[in-house]
Order: C-alpha cells, then sequence, then structure tokens
C-alpha cells in the first residue's frame, strides 16, 4: 500500500501548496488524482517520488508510506529501488538518446533485469521495437508518452506515478493510453493517474481523489465520482455554471475549453 | 612544404593535449553546466605526480596512476567545496573554482621545489625522420595516440555502458534523469574525476622534453578558446578544437618571420583570433548545441 498521511508541502519556504492531504493507493489497484491547474497534483507526485527538492520544495508535515515504511526521506534513486516510478508531466524522453537508450536508462537501479524487461516493453509497446535505434526526438506526442511510460516501468515498479499521460493527445491516442495503463495495470502494477481528462481517467480507476487548492474536496468510489453532478458540470463541461466560481472555472485545461 | 608538413605535425601532437584538456572542461560543463577553471591545477598537479611516480614506477604505470590519483583529487575537490555550491549562481561556482585552482596550485608548486622536476619521459626531443627529409618529433607521435586511445575509450564508456549512459541522460535533463534513479550527485563527482585524469595525463605530455614548472598553467589557459570555438557542450568540438588551434598556433608560429610588422610572439594570440573567427560565423561554436546559450 502506497500511502499519504496528512501531507504538507512548501515552496520556497513560503508558498503552502498541499495542505494535509490524504490518499492511498492499494497494490495492483488504479486510482484517479483529478483537480484544477495549480490545485497540487504535480507536487504531490514529486512528494512520493523525491523530486521536490529540485524545485525548492519541502515536506512540511505529514509522512509518505511504502507498505508502511516511510519513504519521504529518501532520495529519488532510493525511491525508484523501493518500487515507486514517476512518469512526469509532458514526457520528459530523452531527446537526444536512442529510444532503445532512454529504456535502457529506465533500467539504471536495475541493470540485471534489463534484457528481459526490454523484450517486454518492445512486446508491450510494438511502436518503440519499431523504432528503438532512432533518437527520442523525433517520436510523435503519442509515442513519446508511451516511451515515458516503458521507460518507468524498465525499473519494474510496484507503483507507477504518471502525470496526465493524455496531455495534448488526440481522443484515439488518449483511448490508446488508457488502454495501455489498464494492461500495466493487469500485470500487477498500482497506478496513481493524475488526469485533467476525468472521464478517461474515472472509467479505468477504481477509487477517486479530487484536489482542490492543495486539499483534498472529494474521496470515493471511481463510479461515484463519474456520476457526481458536481463533477460531471466542473470537468465534463455538461453545463456553462461554474463549479465554485467562474474565474476557477475558467482555469480547466485547453481542451475541454 | 617541408616546414609546413612538419609544423602541422607539430601542431597536432600540441592540439592534441589541448584537446584533452578541453575534453575535461566539456565533461565538467555537461554535467553541471559550470566551467571549472580548476583544471589547470589537475593538470599541474597530475605533472608533478608522475614526476615523483616515474622513478619507481616508470613513465607509463607512473602516469596511469597518476591519471588516477588525479580523477581522486579532483572528485574529492568537488564533494567537499563545489558540491555545497550546487543551486548557487554558475558564475559564483566559476568563482569558486578559480579559488580551488589558486589553493591547489600553491599546494603542488610546494611540492616542485627548486628542482627542475622531469616526468622522465622515453622520448625526449627525439625524432623520427620520413621520407623527404620530414622530422617528426616523437613526442607528439605518442601524444596524439595518447590522445587517440583516449577519446576511444571515453567514446565507448559514455556509448555502451551503464554509467557513461547515466551521464548523457542527466546531462540532457537533470530532472528526468533523477526520476530514473540516477544519483545526479555520483555523476557530479565523476565528471570531475574524469576530467581530472584527463588534465593529469595533457599536464604530462605537455611537461614531455622540457620540465614541470607552474607555467604549464599557460597552456591550460589556451584550453579556453578551444573550448568555446568547438562548442562548451561538444565533446567532438573540443577534439576538433584542440587540433585546429594546435595546428594554426604552430604554422603561425613557423610562418611570423614572413610577417615581421605581426612581431615576433603572434601565435601565442592565434587560439583567441580563430575563436573570434569562429563566433563571429557560429554563435555557439562549431558544434554547440544552441540551448546553451540560455544557460
Ligand atoms: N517549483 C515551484 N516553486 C514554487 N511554486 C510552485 C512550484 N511548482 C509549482 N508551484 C505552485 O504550486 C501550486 C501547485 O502546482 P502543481 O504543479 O502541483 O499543480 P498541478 O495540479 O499539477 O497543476 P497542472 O494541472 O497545471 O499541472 C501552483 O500554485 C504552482 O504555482
Ligand atoms: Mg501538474
Amino acid at each position: 500500500m502506497l500511502r499519504v498521511q496528512n501531507l504538507e508541502v512548501v515552496y520556497d519556504d513560503v508558498m503552502l501548496v498541499l495542505r494535509g492531504v490524504s490518499l492511498q493507493v492499494p497494490p495492483g489497484r488504479i486510482v484517479a488524482l483529478l483537480g484544477a491547474n495549480g490545485a497540487g497534483k504535480t507536487t504531490l507526485l514529486r512528494a512520493l517520488s523525491g523530486l521536490l527538492g529540485v524545485h525548492d520544495g519541502a515536506i512540511t508535515k505529514g509522512a509518505v508510506t511504502l507498505d508502511e515504511k516511510p519513504i519521504h526521506r529518501l532520495r529519488p534513486a532510493a525511491v525508484v529501488r523501493r518500487g515507486v516510478t514517476q512518469v512526469m508531466e509532458g514526457r520528459r524522453t530523452f531527446a537526444e538518446l536512442t529510444v532503445e537508450e532512454n529504456l535502457r536508462l529506465g533500467a539504471h537501479t536495475r541493470p540485471k533485469g534489463r534484457a528481459e524487461a526490454l523484450e517486454r516493453m518492445y512486446g508491450l509497446f510494438p511502436v518503440l521495437a519499431q523504432r528503438r535505434g532512432s533518437v527520442a526526438g523525433y517520436l510523435s506526442g503519442g509515442e513519446q508518452q508511451m516511451l515515458a511510460m516503458g521507460r518507468a516501468l524498465m525499473s519494474d515498479p510496484a507503483y507507477l506515478l504518471l502525470d496526465e499521460p493524455s496531455l495534448g493527445l488526440a481522443p484515439r491516442l488518449v483511448e490508446q493510453v488508457r488502454d495501455l495503463i489498464v494492461q500495466i495495470n493487469r500485470a500487477g502494477t498500482g497506478v496513481l493517474l493524475v488526469e485533467q481528462n476525468a472521464t478517461m481517467a474515472l472509467s479505468i480507476a477504481e477509487h477517486g481523489y479530487v484536489l482542490e487548492t492543495g486539499k483534498v474536496v472529494l474521496d470515493k468510489p471511481a463510479a461515484e465520482l463519474l456520476a457526481d453532478d458536481d463533477i460531471r458540470e466542473f470537468y465534463l463541461g455538461r453545463a456553462e455554471r461554474s463549479f465554485r466560481d467562474v474565474k476557477h472555472y475558467k482555469r480547466r485545461k485547453r481542451w475541454l475549453s | 612544404m617541408k616546414d609546413f608538413v612538419e609544423s602541422v605535425l607539430r601542431g597536432i601532437g600540441t592540439g592534441s593535449v589541448y584537446a584533452l584538456l578541453g575534453l575535461g572542461f566539456v565533461i565538467i560543463y555537461k554535467a553541471t553546466r559550470v566551467i571549472s577553471f580548476a583544471q589547470p591545477a589537475f593538470m599541474l598537479a597530475g605533472a608533478v605526480l608522475v614526476t615523483y611516480l616515474v622513478g619507481p614506477l616508470g613513465f607509463f604505470l607512473g602516469l596511469a596512476a597518476a591519471a588516477v590519483l588525479t580523477g581522486g583529487l579532483a572528485l574529492g575537490v568537488e564533494r567537499l567545496a563545489v558540491r555545497p555550491m550546487i543551486g548557487r549562481p554558475v558564475f559564483t561556482v566559476a568563482i569558486i573554482t578559480l579559488g580551488i585552482d589558486i589553493a591547489v596550485r600553491v599546494v603542488v608548486n610546494a611540492a616542485i621545489g627548486l628542482d627542475v622536476r622531469q616526468v622522465g619521459d622515453p622520448w625526449g626531443l627525439k625524432v623520427w625522420k620520413l621520407p623527404g627529409g620530414v622530422q617528426v618529433e616523437q613526442r607528439h607521435v605518442a601524444m596524439v595516440l595518447t590522445t587517440a586511445v583516449l577519446i576511444a575509450l571515453l567514446f565507448v564508456f559514455f556509448r555502451y555502458t551503464r554509467t557513461g549512459l547515466a551521464m548523457r541522460a542527466a546531462s540532457y535533463d537533470q530532472e528526468a534523469a533523477l526520476a530514473q534513479g540516477v544519483s545526479v550527485g555520483a555523476v557530479f563527482a565523476l565528471s570531475w574525476a574524469l576530467a581530472g585524469a584527463l588534465a593529469a595525463v595533457a599536464g604530462t605530455f605537455a611537461a614531455v622534453g622540457g620540465s614541470v614548472s607552474e607555467s604549464l598553467w599557460l597552456i591550460a589557459l589556451t584550453a579556453l578558446p578551444v573550448i568555446i570555438l568547438g562548442g562548451l557542450d561538444s565533446l567532438p568540438g573540443a577534439v576538433i578544437g584542440g587540433l585546429a588551434v594546435g595546428t594554426v598556433q604552430e604554422l603561425t608560429a613557423t610562418y611570423q618571420g614572413s610577417l615581421p610588422w605581426l612581431g615576433g610572439n603572434i601565435s601565442v594570440v592565434t587560439p583567441y583570433v580563430v575563436m573570434f573567427l569562429v563566433l563571429l560565423v557560429r554563435p555557439y561554436g562549431l558544434f554547440g548545441t544552441r540551448e546553451v546559450e540560455r544557460v
């Protein structure tokens, strides 16, 4: 179980961005984390993967535990070794390296299982197998997302943290990414799925959390969230009425407007 | 013609020393985005270590040992003096490296003492005669061969090893590399160690045929135009820049007599002139990437 307990995160010693967030990802399950721009979703993932330091962020209260052992003081490499790997927002593939080099790097903490993991990834993402020798910078957006996911899976994580994998992808590719997440999950990996595309995320998740300005405001089974009127209005844009206020409403992601 | 060929051969010889130095600068720059002004000190330290080690170990083993020791020294310096400065403005860190350079050189100069210290190489100023009466100094051939071997090793390291790949990835996107479990601190330390070892070899070869003195520092200074002209973040750029600067410098030294109005020491200035001309045409150096400008 990956558990976040009453977490507070501060950037630059002053900006309180997470205000006591608690959530949990049971092993082998998909959990969705929704929220408007700036709600703190990415910040939460950074707190899980140990990447806050890079951004001058720090955990000031609370804990992150993996199977009841605290991991929030570990370096990113140690977190990866324990089986929690993050796919960052915007893919962040190494554009100058080849597809295969990107994948090999994903196995940095697990050199022994590398060859076998590589074959597994080429099976899961046949596109990557075709382009294994080409430079990652030349891949399309969808291929880059697959590469980013494949690279993270190379460390054979127990929990995969996905930050907006559908961002900027055409509807058909969003479906493909969704199916891949399901497939990855079926193979036993727990997934914390951060998304703005609430329909997509809730359609495959078992449980969902909605984050707003650093607080969890909704915490329900995914099916209930999907039926929730507020969620429908806010994320699916069925009504013109705003969720809280008009300004907030306008902060929705590009493709919803 | 004979003069020309001989100058080019000499130029490639000294140029390969510049190439080794330049490679060190670029490796540190790519890993940490800092230009380390401490390289000259490691060059001197390496050469001085060889003068002490050549007795017990012989030249080649002594050189290898000195490279390893200097690499270790550089690694320690990075850990103690540079790492705590991470996140400070690049300029601040560069000044710190300048301070390191001075500190290390003070210590090393004390180790040089008043004697003439020689690296004890097997070549001295001996020459080989080629057809057509062309003479090539053995030390220059040795420099070129050594540099070629080191470049090949670096290539294999960066291309095929797990650590080399991690260094390339961290150089491209530090946070993304961290997220894959790469220890960026280890990458920093290793870049300094590699640069230190390369500087030690460069320093030793710069002292071949002469003696080790503080003036080696001037040679290290030439590496700056070399890397800027090659492109700060390009390893091939450092090699080609080094060879180009070495060759141009030797050619000017040979032919400056025919242009007396330039004065007697113009070859010292040529690296900067070449750099200036290249930057006019290519602002990021011969092989540099655009992004570098934004850092
Ligand atoms: N490095 C940083 N330094 C200071 N403030 C930051 C930093 N990164 C994010 N923030 C702030 O923290 C808040 C939460 O940001 P975060 O990126 O976690 O939101 P998000 O939910 O991921 O948003 P988005 O949907 O746009 O990705 C925002 O107000 C943001 O401005
Ligand atoms: Mg985000």
